[in-house]
């Protein structure tokens, strides 16, 4: 299904095996098979209610929160059952960065914002955490933007700038993966631009798997994309190829815009 | 029946301004009325001074220091007790069985009629327990009194709090207890102040449990075995034995002022602290 042979010059990062997701008796992944590469960028679309999200939400085991939450099947990172017994759930939470829908600022200043994880991990030396802050809005482009105001309240930021904030803030934790849950959903053309732009830097240092109900946005930025429908994986392979010639009928329903 | 919509318009309107006009000019009236009787009585004399001859002459000092140190006294001992229990309830527990017995307790002590809360009080603090009239017994017996409001309204406000700070939180590496002592307490912190400013009121002004528990001995306390007479009780005991209608409206003056001067003061703090977090 995936075609693993023309990307086999790059490294598995994620590795998903038969993994089922289900919240009380309700079914909401069926045995999912997939691998995510290091340095790419994965899009998943597919109508709402596909599984996407809480595709992703199982990978940073943020699904645990739901009550009735239950797995079945594997999820590896670098070779490590994510879901075993001796892994810390908050250490996994740090290496895999999530960004939501909606931008939420604490309602703390821009700064404490971008260190929160930094500071809940332990972090105490201010040099090294002013260093994390100019670093981490730098990536994403908003040092130019905040420097001078750095302790004013993040919530008298755009809607645009709060979500790159809350990038900044993730990626101020140094993870290796990036998890954006359809990160420019309610943001303007040049919002969404920007947070594009910024995407294809992060993929030199980081895996980032983006949830999008906007085709065109997987086609813009994704190395490979996978198209997800009723929970269940349908068809996982390079951009260019899910957009063009799927194998399918159902992905090219879709991203054709016949349904969805 | 048909009206012009206009007309009723005008006349719900009408009906409902005169409601709250009435509500305020109660108090308003409540308020001139005690001001009037009471502030000539009161000058830096009878704030400063214990009282006289059964409180005839003299101040009322030493019941200011009764009433603020039998408030603490059950501030200090409701407040850890109230949250906590707001804490778990919210984000501890799902809901089942047991969270429901514990909010209809809850719920079921704040409709206890404080008299009765006083003779609980007399017979295990003061009896009992051998704490005899004290600011102990008084201050224990006002704190489960004023547990209930504390517990609803700092429930209410940390359920008030966005679960999307929750998800941020855990996202970014959180513990549970990182979660809310940093991001879900601080956000709901205006809604337990407000709990807790109702709480003050309340203990306060309140005369019967305190009567049976902290005694009516006007001697300023040393200690939280002293038993002590609160404003309140002075109020009434100055009124009910008829030994001076004016020095009970100076006092009852003092207390009105008191409550006013907290509530705007604790709303002030709030104001400077939600600035400071927003």
């Amino acid at each position: 299904m995936s075609d693993t042979v023309s990307m086999g010059s790059k490294s598995v990062a994620i590795a998903v095996n038969d993994f089922s997701h289900y919240l009380g008796s309700e079914q909401m992944l069926n045995k999912l098979n997939l691998e995510v590469f290091h340095n790419e960028i994965l899009a998943i679309i597919g109508p709402s209610a596909s599984g996407k999200t809480t595709f992703l939400r199982s990978l940073n085991r943020l699904n645990d929160l739901l009550p009735g939450s239950r797995v079945e099947g594997r999820i590896t990172i670098d070779g490590q059952d994510i879901y075993g017994p001796e892994v810390s759930v908050v250490e996994l939470r740090r290496r895999l960065g999530m960004v939501f829908a909606t931008p939420v600022a604490l309602p703390r200043s821009i700064y404490e914002n971008v260190i929160f994880g930094n500071r809940m991990a332990g972090t105490r030396d201010r040099r090294h955490l002013d260093e994390i802050v100019r670093e981490s809005l730098e990536q994403v482009g908003l040092w130019t933007e905040v420097c001078d105001r750095l302790d004013s309240s993040a919530l008298k930021l755009s809607g645009g700038q709060q979500q790159r904030l809350c990038i900044a803030r993730i990626l101020a934790l140094r993870p290796e993966f990036i998890l954006l849950d359809e990160p420019t959903s309610g943001l303007d053309p040049i919002s969404t631009m920007k947070i594009e732009n910024s995407l294809d830097h992060l993929k030199k240092d980081y895996t980032i798997i983006l949830v999008t109900n906007n085709t065109k946005q997987a086609a813009r930025v994704a190395d490979r994309t996978a198209f997800f429908l009723s929970g269940e994986l349908i068809e996982i392979g390079p951009t260019d190829k899910i957009f063009t010639a799927p194998d399918n009928v159902k992905t090219n329903d879709y991203v054709s815009g016949r349904f969805g | 029946m048909y009206l012009n919509p206009r007309i009723e318009q005008k006349i719900v309107r009408t009906v409902l301004w005169l409601f709250t006009f009435i509500t305020v000019a109660i108090l308003v009236f409540i308020i001139v009325f005690i001001l009037r009787k009471g502030l000539p009585v009161v000058t830096w004399e009878f704030l400063s001074r214990n009282p006289i001859d059964m409180g005839k002459s003299g101040g009322i000092f030493s019941t200011v220091i009764g009433t603020v140190a039998l408030t603490l006294m059950a501030l200090l001992v409701a407040t850890p007790l109230g949250v906590g229990t707001a804490i778990y309830l919210a984000e501890y527990t799902s809901e089942n069985r047991i969270t429901r017995i514990i909010r209809f307790g809850a719920e079921c002590l704040a409709g206890i009629p404080s008299i009765i809360f006083g003779l609980f009080g007399f017979i295990l603090f003061v009896t009992k327990l051998g704490f005899g009239w004290s600011i102990l017994s008084g201050g224990l017996t006002l704190a489960f009194m004023i547990l209930p409001t504390i517990i609803r309204t700092s429930e209410e406000a940390i359920r008030a709090v966005p679960a999307s700070f929750r998800q941020v939180s855990f996202s970014l590496g959180s513990t549970k207890w990182q979660t809310v002592s940093r991001v879900v307490l601080p956000s709901a912190l205006p809604g337990i102040v407000t709990g807790v400013i109702l709480s003050i009121g309340r203990s306060i002004g309140e005369t019967a449990a305190v009567i049976f528990t902290a005694g009516s001995v006007l001697r300023l306390p040393s200690s939280v075995f002293s038993s002590s007479r609160t404003m309140a009780v002075h109020f009434y005991i100055l009124a009910r034995e008829g030994i001076s209608m004016s020095m009970a409206y100076g006092t009852a003056a003092v207390l009105v002022v008191s409550i006013l001067v907290i509530n705007l003061a604790t709303y002030y703090l709030m104001e400077k602290f939600i600035r400071r977090y927003s």
